[in-house]
């Protein structure tokens, strides 16, 4: 958010904006939950012919705040033999940790709070620590079953993050950067750009989407492979002690977390802020309405995923311990290593193909295209994405080597 | 600003630290490890290691400290029996100590008169990950493919001392379950009135 609050030099200057663009980003992004949360029990009671919420406010649209109300003005029980500070602790992990991972989240073009250069690689850090709230839950009530879904949810979320991580490693190899912001430039120019549709690596990438989105579902514990908390078998799993506002905690960071496994497959995959179909913008238009046009577009993409997830829980059948266990190992991670050798084997063609020409260039040799070489050729414009006035191999190859 | 966040983090990794082995519960020693190494990524951070941090995070937190947890949350300890053999172990664990304390001494004094390691690995990279694959995937190529055989092999090694077929349990096979087709499962029996099969 960059260009939107510009003001104030120095120090106390730059964490004021720090600190404005985080309270935003939360704010509107807590709101937004608020009527996700809405929306999926609707889809999920129009799935089952029911009507779903429709008492508080017009088409219940206020239920959400009813129930935020309900639940903070209720009291805090904590179990005698439950370990208190760990107890308490639990949750507020859990929400701390799927609130910081949208700090590097590109929403528009320009806004992020963080623009990391290893932004996917943090991302990933975040999701991988989201198992210790629901490990440290189960533990410290002190309780059979909350006990037997943190141990169940520890086994399933170290497995699922091994295929999340090779399938993200495939969408590097395409974009060859860490920073989320250049993944999203690198599928701008319309849908047939997007790493899910693009051709020919489409045969391959799709399949990738398919994975991430399975093993996203199994990240966020959702069903079908809502395991730590299957009421069937374990009442509530890791929750069953929790009450009042630690529950609500528990939950909104859990649907915080499904957004933010929502807004990286949209990143990922599906070209973040760009358009299906690219609009010419008319010149003069002001930074900031192309950026609110970008965050609408993010926004819609964000909640097409949000209802696959909803329609995955209304519809599929929770799967059994040990066939989670059998598609994470045997299936999803021999497929995506295959995968990963596949792109990188394509890459290194296609880099064999540009390099030649890069070289012919970069005429001392200094693996940048400087001031002087530049001057000597005619390159399409917009090469240098980082602006530092020189051109690296990675900013020539995303531009015009393919 | 990057000394306070210094100075912040380090006390920190240093009472985390010493929390993880003052702790008497062995749960609670895992969880101040876990700060330990969070925290130790905030440092990595601050010297411009970003790269590095997000691994220290990603493997050793996101994946070596859960199977920590994951083991020792299940032990049942007896506090008193582990506490008997303090004694006879203080020797031993100041003698490690010690050697431990003057390696770093060794190390920290090399880098700091001797003038030859330098925390940049290659000067000219945009980024810390091209950074660092310069220097793995040209100079280092040997011994990080050694290292990866090393890991794998290990692995393999878990697995085969640990797997073990038992007959006697049932288990499902997917791919029999596929394959098996209509005239293999159900048969049609032509019953007549009051005579059964």
């Amino acid at each position: 958010m960059q260009n939107l609050f510009l003001w104030g030099g120095g120090i106390w200057g730059g964490i004021g904006l720090a600190v404005l663009q985080i309270l935003a980003l939360v704010v509107i992004m807590l709101v937004c939950i608020a009527f996700l949360l809405l929306f999926d029990r609707k889809v999920w009671a129009a799935v089952q012919l029911r009507k779903g919420p429709n008492v508080v406010g017009p088409f219940g649209l206020l239920q959400s705040f009813a129930d935020l109300i309900k639940f903070v003005l209720k009291e805090v029980i904590i179990p005698a033999g439950a370990n208190k500070t760990v107890f308490l602790l639990a949750p507020i992990i859990t929400l701390s940790l799927a609130l910081v991972g949208w700090a590097v989240i590109p929403v528009a073009p320009g806004w992020v709070v963080a623009n990391l250069n290893v932004g996917v690689l943090y991302l990933f850090a975040i999701s991988s620590l989201g198992v210790y709230g629901i490990i440290m839950g189960g533990w410290a009530s002190n309780s059979k079953y909350p006990f037997l879904g943190g141990l169940r949810s520890a086994a399933q979320m170290v497995s699922y993050e091994v295929s999340i991580g090779f399938v993200i490693v495939t969408v590097l190899l395409l974009v060859g950067s860490l920073n989320l912001s250049d993944v999203v430039n690198h599928q701008g120019g319309g849908i047939w750009n997007w790493h899910a549709f693009a051709f020919p690596t489409i045969f391959v990438m799709f399949p990738m989407f398919v994975i991430f989105f399975i093993s996203a579902l199994a990240e966020t514990n959702r069903p079908p492979f809502d395991l730590p908390e299957a009421e069937s078998e374990l009442v509530a799993g890791y929750q069953v002690e929790y009450s009042s506002s630690p529950y609500l905690m528990f939950m909104i960071g859990e649907y915080v977390s499904i957004v933010l496994m929502c807004a990286m497959l949209t990143i990922l995959f599906f070209g973040g802020w760009h358009m299906p179909i690219p609009i010419p913008v008319p010149a003069g238009t002001p930074d900031w309405l192309i950026s609110l046009g970008g965050l609408l577009v993010f926004m819609v993409k964000v909640t097409f995923f949000f209802f696959l997830f909803a329609m995955v829980k209304a519809i599929v059948p929770r799967y059994r311990y040990d066939q989670l266990m059998r598609l994470g190992w045997k299936i999803f991670l021999p497929t995506s290593l295959v995968a990963v050798v596949i792109i990188g084997g394509y890459m290194t063609f296609l880099n064999a193909q540009a390099r030649p020409a890069f070289e012919a260039i970069d005429t001392n040799k200094s693996d940048y295209l400087e001031a002087p070489e530049l001057t000597a050729v005619t390159l399409p414009a917009g090469l240098d994405t980082n602006n530092d006035g020189k051109i690296s191999w990675h900013e020539y190859r995303a531009g015009a080597g393919t | 600003m990057a000394l306070i966040a210094f100075y912040i983090l380090s006390t920190v990794v240093v009472l985390s630290a010493l929390f993880v082995v003052a702790a008497r519960n062995p749960v609670h020693s895992v969880l101040w490890l876990i700060l330990t190494f969070f925290t130790s990524a905030g440092l990595l951070v601050l010297i411009g290691a970003e790269f590095l941090a997000m691994l220290l995070v990603v493997v050793y937190v996101g994946a070596v400290a859960v199977l920590f947890l994951f083991v020792v949350m299940m032990l049942d300890i007896d506090f008193v029996a582990l506490k008997q053999g303090f004694q006879n172990y203080l020797v031993v664990g100041l003698l490690v100590a010690l050697a431990l304390l003057a390696e770093i001494g060794i190390v920290a004094a090399a880098a700091t008169f001797g003038g030859g390691a330098t925390f940049q690995p290659s000067p000219g990279a945009a980024t810390n990950a091209e950074a660092l694959s310069k220097v793995l995937y040209t100079d280092y190529l040997l011994l990080f493919q050694m290292s990866g055989v090393v890991l794998l092999v290990a692995m393999m090694g878990a697995i085969v001392l640990t797997l073990r077929s038992r007959p006697s349990v049932k288990r499902q096979s997917i791919a029999e379950q596929v394959g098996r087709k209509r005239k293999d499962a159900v048969e049609l029996k032509d019953v007549r009135p009051g005579q059964g099969i």
